[in-house]
């Protein structure tokens, strides 16, 4: 993937925070739920995921959440979207990996780079990370 | 003359530039919790020590000395709030305080029917206790209105009736920070043979609390609020009401005597509320840190307070994109959210720039409705606190820049 700048970052950042794409009830039943909320900041989420056979076929969420939680976890959606159960994981280990300063794969989080520096801000990390735990406990048992 | 600046020089957390984010810490989250002076922790550290015994064991000197000590330490807190000696429970915080008048009185005395009165501005630790007693015992809890951002009395008469057997309110709210007339609302509550319980823990460190003046029966508070140690508060009360109520926890210390057939004798208030091994060095740094405050004078930091309050919202009045949801509150608390970015964006650039303040509902969930808005920005002052830090806080705020500089810088 390119190398992204500071300035891209941030602009992908606030593009998924002002107009996250993936921020929306689901469109028809069959979605599994999880209900994040945390208890350091506002968030308040439900992350759904279509999984039909060995497919994330769609991912969505809806709630109350700041611009780290929101453009984190509409990025997310993005990745997962499409993807094989395996990968989808794989995808959110990396994400973890990289809140925590160790090695990753970049090529797997694409866009979700741009949170890279989270570390630096250690009290938002749960903030980042919301939606992948949440997308996380629904791919645990599948 | 109210000197800041030696009064700072007694605090480490200021003399030993702690930094954040590798800039002066500036602290302004002093509603959470305040910095410690030199003293209150040498208080702590000499029992550790020189007088390393336990309580309530007078059988040799060391052991006479501490329980002395403990009780000066008690004395130097039943004078700050002006209660007698006797009536000073120590407690684990303000929080234990209120679960104690909670379980030790409300379950004991209330029935299916009887009405806890409390308002949606309280901390969760004035609000879940009561909810659970509600549980237990089929009471119903009540709230008062918020006026403009106050806990006016006229507003309890609206709701409270005969049922009426407890009024919980904060004297000090930890969001708005405005004063209640705790005085007002306790004859009210008197007049219908109800109870009043006061949560000071925003109170007690921030102006003086006359606990017979005021004629109310439970007062709770936290010391490290007010420069003294985590982990120890005091419950104070009536002493009959501290007659009156059961212990919440029982043990070692709190009885004189126990038989086999189940039959106990507790010891009288305070000692009854008292179970186990205490928490000795907590209490000798209470006992010092209200010696602190009494030294620096509680009017004169309320003054402090309020001018670095006034200074700051002079500064900021004319900014249309901050807004103040307390501006005549004066107590310390500033309360504030900027137009279009979310509050926990706000510390988190804050944080960036070395400062500390709290963002979020302050555990107060049920006073989203009220102020339209989920979330706040909150900077409390302390005695400490100097116009410096807080011109440091203001231009962070209006010279903000994006949210995200805390990510990429």
């Amino acid at each position: 993937m390119p190398t992204l700048t500071n300035d891209m970052m941030r602009s992908i950042i606030m593009d998924h925070y002002s107009d996250p794409q993936n921020k929306h009830q689901p469109p028809r039943d069959g979605y599994e739920k999880v209900h994040m909320h945390s208890d350091n900041c506002i968030d308040d989420l439900d992350i759904f995921l279509l999984v039909e056979g060995n497919i994330i076929t769609d991912a969505c969420f809806d709630g109350t959440a700041c611009t780290i939680s929101t453009s984190s976890t509409d990025i997310m959606c993005d990745l997962l979207r499409g993807k094989e159960i395996d990968e989808g994981r794989k995808i959110i280990d990396a994400f973890h990996h990289m809140m925590h300063e160790e090695e990753f794969d970049a090529d797997l989080l694409d866009e979700a780079i741009v949170f890279i520096n989270t570390s630096k801000q250690a009290a938002r990390i749960r903030c980042a990370t919301i939606g992948w735990n949440a997308a996380e406990e629904i791919l645990k048992d599948k | 003359m109210y000197d800041v600046y030696k009064i700072r020089e007694q605090f480490p957390m200021l003399t030993n530039a702690i930094k954040m984010q590798n800039k002066p810490l500036v602290f302004l989250d002093n509603c959470s919790t305040t910095f410690k002076p030199q003293c209150v922790i040498d208080a702590m550290n000499e029992y550790y020590t020189k007088y390393n015994s336990n309580s309530h064991r007078g059988d040799y000197d060391l052991s006479y000395k501490v329980d002395v000590m403990i009780e000066e330490a008690r004395k130097e807190i039943a004078t700050l709030v002006n209660a007698n000696e006797n009536e000073v429970v120590f407690t684990d915080g303000a929080t234990g305080a209120l679960n104690l008048v909670a379980y030790g009185y409300a379950l004991k005395f209330l029935k299916k029917g009887d009405e806890i009165i409390i308002s949606v501005a309280e901390h969760a630790s004035n609000v879940l206790p009561w909810f659970r007693i509600a549980e237990l015992t089929g009471a119903i809890i009540k709230y008062v209105d918020i006026v403009n951002g106050k806990l006016l009395p006229e507003s309890l008469r609206k709701v409270i009736t005969d049922k009426t057997k407890i009024v919980s309110l904060a004297q000090v709210g930890n969001v708005l920070g405005y004063i209640a007339d705790v005085k007002e609302f306790a004859k009210i509550a008197h007049e219908y043979g109800a109870i009043m319980v006061v949560d000071g823990a925003q109170s007690v460190p921030h102006l003086t609390v006359d606990f017979k003046d005021l004629d109310i029966d439970f007062l709770a508070f936290s010391a490290h609020k007010m420069c003294g140690p985590t982990g120890i508060g005091a419950l104070v009360g009536k002493y009959q009401l501290l007659c009156d109520m059961d212990p919440f926890t029982t043990g070692g210390g709190m009885n004189s005597v126990f038989k086999k057939d189940g039959t106990v004798d507790y010891r009288l208030p305070p000692y009854k509320f008292e179970a186990g091994t205490l928490n000795i060095a907590g209490i000798l740094g209470f006992g010092r840190a209200v010696k602190f405050i009494k030294e620096i004078g509680i009017e004169n930091i309320h003054t402090h307070d309020q001018e670095l309050i006034d200074y700051a919202i002079e500064k900021l009045k004319d900014y249309d994109n901050i807004i103040i949801y307390n501006k005549d509150a004066r107590n310390g608390i500033l309360t504030f959210n900027i137009k279009g970015v979310f509050p926990q964006d706000e510390s988190t650039l804050l944080n960036y720039k070395g400062i500390a303040i709290r963002s979020g509902e302050h555990c107060a969930k049920l006073l989203d409705n009220y102020l339209e808005t989920k979330a706040t920005c909150r900077m409390s002052t302390y005695l400490y606190t100097t116009k410096e830090e807080i011109d440091v806080f203001v231009d962070a705020i209006i010279n903000g820049g994006d949210i995200l500089d805390a990510y990429f810088n």
